[in-house]
């Protein structure tokens, strides 16, 4: 398979009042075109932090020191790659909801409270698809669908422009003046019948009706979907969902899980980044999972690998200290808590919590080693784990 | 077994004001006739989604928000007389020595515990409650409480906010049990924590019940969290119970088609299981007009007529499992039809 | 168990303050607003030094050396010259700073312990009285202030007393409207339902748990405050409410010179002393105090902690 996007030693630290905290060391993690990608691990592990990293969100005081995120959206020219920290805000704006979008955990915080709905899927296509609308309306326009009127020459005029250049100085300063601005309706029009079609590819029924609504009339997985709506409408190469689902209720989220992969059984959707802290959610979605620690990754592998012969001492501890269907007694736990970040521990971030540290635990830092088949792991200890 | 608390028919209704007048309009049905008996030194579970009434509850029992109607009893465990808490006010609570009896747990610690006081005082707090103290004496009876959830005395002198999550969930349970409560409320004590330190703090939960003889009341929206504390389980829905049994029974053999959604809709974490999920349609409907007969029967896939007419009674199936369904028997025959399998394991 | 963060011996309380004082210090405007403030302070403190007193009884007096009312330019008598009347500016600075931070203290303490502990037991307890004390407010909110000044000096005569009374009988409308909020935010909050059940009593929940939480937001108000009063009360002495003719107060002496703002059509900035010495002060002193108020604001935004 082709790579979409790799992350190479991306370092992130943030400077706080207590002293820097380094939220990530060297997190380096590729996902390929097609592949579904779970990214687990505690709260403040510094999986949030990864993916706003590559989509270069990171707030103040937080600062990306380092490392490569290389994106390859073709997946034809696999050596057509870009890196992402050297692009111009400009070009990452144009990028994120277009090539790569995102979805967050809150939807109630996602959607706006005084649009509609309608207005705000519009808004994805009205930032990066003018030129493609323009030519589709262009086109309709030649074979009788609608027609401008006596406007017609004037109106024709701007399409053709906008299907050049949609940001051209003089389509800018045609929406600033009064009468004139109305020239983009029939486009606005069009964006919101391609959201009507983007709501009707999730299996929502009523999508028509739907857009004239506000997010307030929507129940919480409704909402969520419409997020998802938003998300997909550009047909992104890589969807990330960060804790999508968390904040449902679990008949909720068996809906919304299912329909992620309804979506990518019919491929609506190529590859997702999934941030998630519920190993269940991993368990039934993902194709690969990244396990990640204090800011390192402790350990990736395909799903079934990870689950039947974990390695790392943190992923084993991890998966026997979740509740399950068939396992009965006390639940097993991980001693003390995560460490904090200005100071982390030498050597491996997690040997003052592992069973199986030993000296060279302490000082040096275990480098993320192949053991083959997609399956790497840091730490110190690998060959004696495996045996186990 | 002995009781030590009898819910009988216990209802919640939060009214809706409208008009100039504020005159109540219409209410939010949270909590609608509950029949229950908690046993002493049990942990019985509540489940149940968003808005089902499980948290409320909790909160009626412990008088945080007076119900609107209906009984509780609380029978004392020093063989005292038997108290209706449900009509005596904060202050006769007070003063009959019930107050500090029933405890609560909450969610979110970093919203319990109040920021701007030290460890120290914030579990000094219940015990000056109970009597006078010497300086020296509550120092130590609150280091042997800190000692007690796994905590030092090193961190008496700290503010909350210097602790990490489970941390703090530890000294949140500390300050409810400081009290010597007989009964704590848990709502939703870990959904807010990692799941390492979850099973930590469901450990310590569960070690305290047993030393300090307590009952718990767990709250939670996820059912495999409970399996692990509780002795009983009760699913909730839209202020109704609907199902009721032992925490094994319940998982072996559960009799309402939505504690099978429920339990079919947990993530599962072993891939190589493929159960099936039952994927309800729709959302929970609006408890100001909850739907005629069955509540569930709107989204119910096995619901006939006689659902959307009756609203099916909480009856005993089987040795103490009790359910609400009017097809109570042939939930299980059908759920397999349909999906498969009726067994999660 | 692990320590979360790594602390050294010092008292908890103590380190608190000390990183409170970091991000108060953190911003630059606070410490020019807190090093203005200082300067008054000193002023004010200083005075009777700074400006010895003609006669003891009396220190608010502006003395003065004849009657002549064209002021006279600065000279080595009168170092910022003299003021219509022949008043010595020097002096009238120098005690002005004392009557700023007398009007600015009486009133914002007036109004702040009135608003504060109507707000709290209105927000707290509800009921009646919360409805029947904000319609109360509401009421007072419709008086305005100036016609309430002149009734209260028509009534008890001319004076800088009967200006900061009537300044502080409008002004805690502010501090129960905002404190009032507070505390019903507060009053949901699970740490003070879990002080309910443990039976701790209301007042004791008031002290420790509402006050200690929600007193933030009337602190950066207060110190606003302190600033708009000081021109209030100048603009009320402007009109001939306030203090009277001589007295040592910023805004009587704007008043003072109020026919000499404009100097003669060959020289208008001939008089430039008589306004600007008073006019400075009165910018600088409003100046530190809204510095201070946004840095603490800055400081106690609950967004920012611990960063």
């Amino acid at each position: 398979m082709a790579k979409l996007l790799e992350t190479k030693n991306l370092v992130t630290n943030f400077y706080t009042y207590e002293g820097s905290v380094k939220a990530l060391d060297n997190v380096s993690i590729s996902i390929d075109h097609g592949e579904t990608f779970g990214l687990v691990g505690e709260s403040g592990c510094g999986k949030s932090v990864t993916v706003r990293s590559v989509m270069r969100i990171i707030q103040s005081p937080g600062v990306i020191e380092g490392g490569e995120v290389l994106y390859c959206d073709d997946a034809e020219h696999p050596e057509q790659c870009e890196d992402l920290l050297i692009k111009s805000e400009e070009a990452m704006r144009e990028l994120r909801g277009d090539r790569i979008s995102m979805i967050f955990q809150e939807p109630n915080a996602a959607l706006n409270p005084v649009l509609t709905i309608g207005e705000q899927v519009a808004e994805s296509y009205m930032f990066h698809r003018q030129r493609s609308m323009s030519r589709q309306i262009l086109a309709d326009v030649e074979s009788g669908k609608i027609s401008f009127g006596i406007f017609s020459p004037l109106l024709k005029w701007a399409y053709r422009r906008a299907s050049e250049n949609p940001r051209a100085p003089a389509l800018r300063l045609m929406s600033k003046l009064p009468l004139l601005k109305l020239w983009g309706r029939p486009m606005r029009r069009e964006a919101v019948n391609r959201s009507v079609g983007i709501i009707e590819r999730l299996g929502i029924s009523n999508a028509a009706e739907l857009v004239t609504r506000y997010p307030h009339n929507l129940s919480g997985g409704m909402k969520q979907r419409i997020v998802i709506a938003i998300a997909l409408a550009c047909n992104p190469t890589l969807l990330i969902a960060d804790e999508a689902t968390s904040n449902l209720d679990v008949t909720i989220q068996a809906q919304i899980l299912e329909l992620l992969q309804d979506l990518k059984e019919r491929r609506a959707i190529s590859s997702v980044l999934l941030i998630t802290h519920d190993l269940g959610v991993v368990a039934e979605t993902c194709d690969r999972v990244g396990v990640m620690y204090a800011g390192i990754l402790c350990e990736v592998a395909d799903v079934k690998t990870l689950f039947n012969n974990p390695v790392h001492p943190y992923t084993r501890a991890l998966l026997n200290s979740v509740p399950r269907f068939c396992v009965e007694g006390e639940l097993a736990t991980i001693e003390g808590s995560v460490p904090n970040l200005v100071h982390p521990p030498a050597g491996c971030r997690f040997h003052p919590r592992c069973k199986a540290a030993s000296d060279i635990c302490k000082q040096e830092k275990p480098k993320l080693v192949d053991l083959g088949n997609g399956h790497s792991v840091a730490c110190h200890h690998i060959d004696e784990k495996i045996g186990e | 077994m002995d009781k030590i608390l009898e819910l009988k028919k216990l209802k919640k209704h939060y009214p809706i004001l409208g008009g100039v007048m504020r005159r109540p309009v219409n209410s939010v049905r949270a909590l609608d006739g509950i029949d229950l008996d908690i046993y002493r030194g049990e942990c019985l579970g509540v489940v149940g989604e968003s808005g089902c009434g499980k948290t409320t509850t909790g909160k009626a029992i412990l008088r945080l928000h007076p119900p609107t109607s209906g009984d509780i009893l609380y029978h004392p465990g020093d063989g005292g007389e038997s108290h209706n808490i449900a009509k005596m006010s904060y202050s006769a609570m007070q003063r009959t020595g019930i107050r500090n009896k029933l405890q609560m747990v909450f969610q979110d610690p970093t919203t319990s515990l109040n920021p701007r006081m030290l460890i120290k005082h914030i579990i000094a707090e219940p015990l000056k409650e109970q009597k006078r103290w010497g300086a020296r004496e509550l120092e130590t009876k609150v280091v042997e409480l800190l000692d007690l959830v796994g905590l030092t005395g090193d961190h008496l002198m700290r503010y909350p906010h210097e602790f990490s999550g489970g941390q703090r969930q530890r000294i949140a349970v500390a300050r409810a049990i400081a009290a010597s409560p007989e009964f704590i409320v848990l709502d939703e004590p870990t959904s807010a924590l990692d799941v390492s330190v979850q099973a930590q703090i469901l450990n310590l939960l569960h070690k305290l019940r047993k030393q300090l003889n307590l009952t718990y009341l767990f709250v939670t929206h996820h059912l495999l969290v409970v399996k692990y504390i509780s002795t009983r389980i009760a699913v909730m829905y839209l202020g109704k119970m609907i199902e009721l049994a032992k925490t094994e029974d319940l998982f072996a053999g559960a009799l309402h088609p939505y504690t099978h959604a429920l339990l079919s809709g947990i993530p599962n974490p072993d891939p190589n299981l493929d159960k099936p999920r039952i994927v309800l349609e729709g959302d929970v409907p609006s408890p100001l007009d909850p739907p005629r007969g069955c509540r569930f029967h709107t989204r119910c896939p096995f619901a006939i007529n006689v659902c959307a007419k009756e609203d099916p009674p909480l009856v005993d199936a089987a040795d103490g499992h009790k359910v609400a369904c009017h097809r109570r028997q042939e939930t299980r025959k059908l759920v397999r039809e349909k999906f498969g399998t009726a067994d999660y394991c | 168990m692990e320590a979360t963060l790594p602390t050294k011996k010092e008292h908890p309380r103590w380190r608190e303050l000390k990183f409170t004082l970091y991000r108060i210090f953190r911003n630059p405007s606070a410490i020019l607003g807190f090093s203005l403030l200082l300067f008054f302070l000193g002023v004010a403190v200083a005075a009777p030094h700074l400006a010895p007193p003609k006669f003891e009884h009396a220190p608010y007096q502006m003395p003065h050396k004849g009657y002549s009312p064209t002021p006279k330019p600065p000279s080595a008598a009168n170092i910022f010259g003299t003021s219509s009347g022949q008043y010595d500016i020097y002096y009238g600075i120098v005690w002005g700073a004392r009557t700023a931070f007398k009007i600015g203290l009486f009133v914002v303490g007036f109004a702040g312990i009135i608003g504060i502990s109507l707000g709290v037991i209105a927000g707290y307890f509800g009921g009646w009285f919360d409805e029947l004390l904000m319609r109360f407010v509401d009421i007072v909110w419709s008086i305005p202030l100036l016609v309430l000044a002149m009734t209260i000096v028509v009534a008890f005569g001319r004076g800088l007393e009967n200006i900061m009374l009537a300044l502080a009988l409008v002004e805690w409308r502010w501090y129960v409207r905002v404190i009032r909020s507070e505390v019903i935010k507060l009053r949901g909050q699970e740490f003070v339902e879990a002080a309910k059940l443990m039976g701790v009593s209301d007042i004791k929940i008031i002290f420790r748990h509402i006050l200690p939480n929600s007193i933030y937001p009337v602190l950066i108000m207060a110190s606003m405050d302190m600033g708009s009063m000081v021109i209030s009360a100048s603009f009320m002495s402007f009109v001939g409410l306030g203090a009277p003719k001589g007295y040592a107060d910023w805004g009587q002496m704007v008043a003072l010179a109020r026919n000499y703002i404009v100097g003669p059509p060959d020289d208008p900035l001939k008089f430039w002393y008589t306004i600007f010495f008073p006019g400075i002060s009165i910018i600088l002193f409003v100046l530190a105090w809204n510095l201070i108020g946004d840095a603490l604001r800055d400081a106690f935004d609950p967004k920012l902690r611990r960063r």
